[in-house]
């Protein structure tokens, strides 16, 4: 049998699993460096009986998807820095108005148009609060081209199932990037879809949450009547001021995360079993903590590595249990210290943290994580 | 554990990135690991362009290289530039009109561009001479894999020079090793 090895970029695996968990609908406005998922997403959505649209920027791309998916279409949009800012108030009514959907970022150097074909992480924070007011956010973060496949596979879940927007932050190492990747088959890939209501038309109410804490919902056009909005709003979706409706909502908004963590997140941690020094960072910095962990681990170095995979939720509970035993954590990051305070917050004064840091649009070296873990042996 | 970090470098336009994949495909076909990457930026614009793979018999973690194993350089300028960052037991592979400034280290100086621009008369197929030059000099992968995969990636209509330029390009390498 010929082996189904290939060749595949990071960005084209983003599309490869989009359309692998159901996507139909694609919004964009193409920007450096998640062009190609844009690209490839206009080459093969029409071959599936999707729907690709180049909007005229970033944020009507947003409220396309938005639409689209209130429609019963999974949907995708794809950008970077720039245009993840424009996104973020689309993205508050997507998390409000419970709407699924997937937001590829992949990130470049910022602020601004900073260095646009440089890989950056430097987002990390504006994925979690990028919006404004207290609202759920799911984001996870690939190492490989393979994994960009899976997680991208897994975000639609991800927002099918607990009905919030989910952000896929990639880098532009991990985007650009081409590797060799065996797909996995159509046949063995799980793939989830949104709660259908149960109840009549008449009695359908489209927020009216289950024990999960999710509401099922209808499509538009299936005939079930019923009022979206961004503003606060009861069971029936119209708007409301009762504060105790408000504070209901609000609530069971990041409850409905809260009481899913377990399912929804997600780490890889090596070697950490005897190791004094453990170095956390996420996609393509983590390749270089790979290679830094196995070359201090030569020198009798007892180094261990963990990768958030999904960066929100963070997965805190197995740091807080490793900061009893290890040592030091590194927290190697292309920014100025984004992961490296939710760390602090995590680890508190129980080992110490060290940071390395780059900003000036290369990427980290294992070289430069080693050269530090070596100053503080 | 065998591992090869090639880096191909010259001027935007030469076809290096696509020579980069296709090579990263032909690892592949020889059932490796590969993992390809390349620069951005307004360097693809005429200037030094670089296009770097990563073979391996094992799994690649960093996917980027500072000092290669082969380095190809097809102008003077991507050589200046890239000419330092190769391993001392490393293959220089460059284009014969480079003034190499006497490297301390095995080079091959070998007419690419002229074989493309004037035996083959299409510098589009500069890059499979090139491939051809490679695989040949460093066996860093199976000619038959490297054949496959350039058929694999060129436009239809174009197999036949693209066949004859990698049969040249090839050689062009093993005369250079006798």
């Amino acid at each position: 049998m010929k082996s189904k090895a290939r060749l595949m970029q990071g960005n084209e695996a983003c599309v490869e699993g989009a359309i692998a968990a159901g996507m139909k609908f694609f919004a964009g406005y193409p920007i450096t460096p998640s062009t190609e998922v844009a690209e490839i997403a206009a080459e093969k959505l029409p071959l599936v009986g999707g729907k690709f649209i180049q909007m005229e920027d970033e944020i009507a791309s947003m409220a396309a998807i938005i639409g689209a998916s209130l429609a019963g279409s999974k949907s995708m949009t794809a950008t970077s820095g720039p245009g993840f800012s424009l996104k973020q108030e689309n993205l508050g009514y997507a998390s409000l108005a419970e709407v699924p959907c997937v937001i590829v970022n992949v990130q470049r150097s910022g602020p601004s148009t900073g260095l646009p074909t440089s890989p950056a992480q430097g987002d990390i924070m504006q994925a979690r609060w990028g919006s404004h007011g207290d609202h759920p956010v799911i984001a996870l973060t690939p190492s490989s081209v393979r994994e960009t496949f899976d997680l991208t596979i897994k975000a639609f879940n991800l927002s099918e199932k607990y009905r919030v927007p989910v952000i896929l932050l990639m880098d532009e190492i991990i985007g650009h990037m081409r590797e060799r990747v065996e797909l996995p088959e159509i046949s063995e890939i799980e793939i989830i879809d949104r709660k259908k209501p149960t109840v009549s038309r008449e009695k359908y109410l489209p927020y009216k949450a289950d024990d999960d804490l999710i509401p099922p919902m209808a499509y538009y056009g299936d005939g079930y009547r019923f009022h979206v909005t961004g503003l606060a709003h009861d069971e029936t979706g119209f708007p409301t001021n009762n504060p105790a409706i408000a504070d209901k909502l609000y609530r069971r908004l990041l409850d409905k995360i809260e009481l899913h963590k377990n399912e929804i997140i997600e780490w890889e941690e090596q070697c950490t079993d005897d190791a004094d020094i453990v170095i956390i960072s996420i996609g393509g910095v983590s390749r270089a903590a790979d290679t830094a962990m196995k070359q201090l681990r030569q020198k009798g170095v007892k180094v261990g590595t963990y990768r958030p995979i999904t960066v929100w939720p963070f997965p805190e509970k197995r740091l807080i249990e490793l900061a009893d035993k290890v040592n030091t954590f590194v927290v190697a990051e292309m920014n100025l210290g984004q992961m490296a305070l939710e760390v602090e917050r995590i680890i508190k004064d129980k080992a110490e943290l060290i940071k390395v840091n780059k900003v000036n649009g290369e990427a980290i070296y294992p070289e430069e994580i080693i050269e530090k873990i070596e100053e503080v042996l | 554990m065998e591992m090869y970090e090639v880096r191909l470098s010259g001027s935007g336009g030469q076809g290096l990135i696509t020579g980069g994949i296709i090579l990263a495909e032909a690892a592949i076909l020889d059932g490796k690991n590969a993992v390809q990457t390349q620069s951005y930026g307004p360097e693809a614009r005429g200037g030094a362009s670089k296009a770097e793979v990563i073979i391996s018999t094992e799994k690649i973690d960093f996917p980027k290289i500072r000092d290669c194993d082969i380095f190809l350089s097809l102008t003077q300028k991507s050589f200046d530039q890239y000419g330092k960052n190769v391993k001392d037991n490393g293959i220089i592979i460059v284009d014969e009109s480079i003034d190499t400034k006497s490297e301390n280290k095995v080079i091959y100086s070998l007419p690419i561009l002229d074989t493309a621009h004037n035996v083959l008369g299409k510098p589009m197929v500069t890059n499979i001479v090139a491939l051809g030059v490679i695989a040949a000099i460093t066996n860093v992968v199976s000619r038959n894999a490297l054949e496959e995969a350039v058929l694999n990636r060129v436009p239809k209509g174009t197999e036949d020079l693209n066949k004859k330029a990698l049969e040249m390009g090839y050689s062009i390498g093993k005369k250079a090793i006798k």
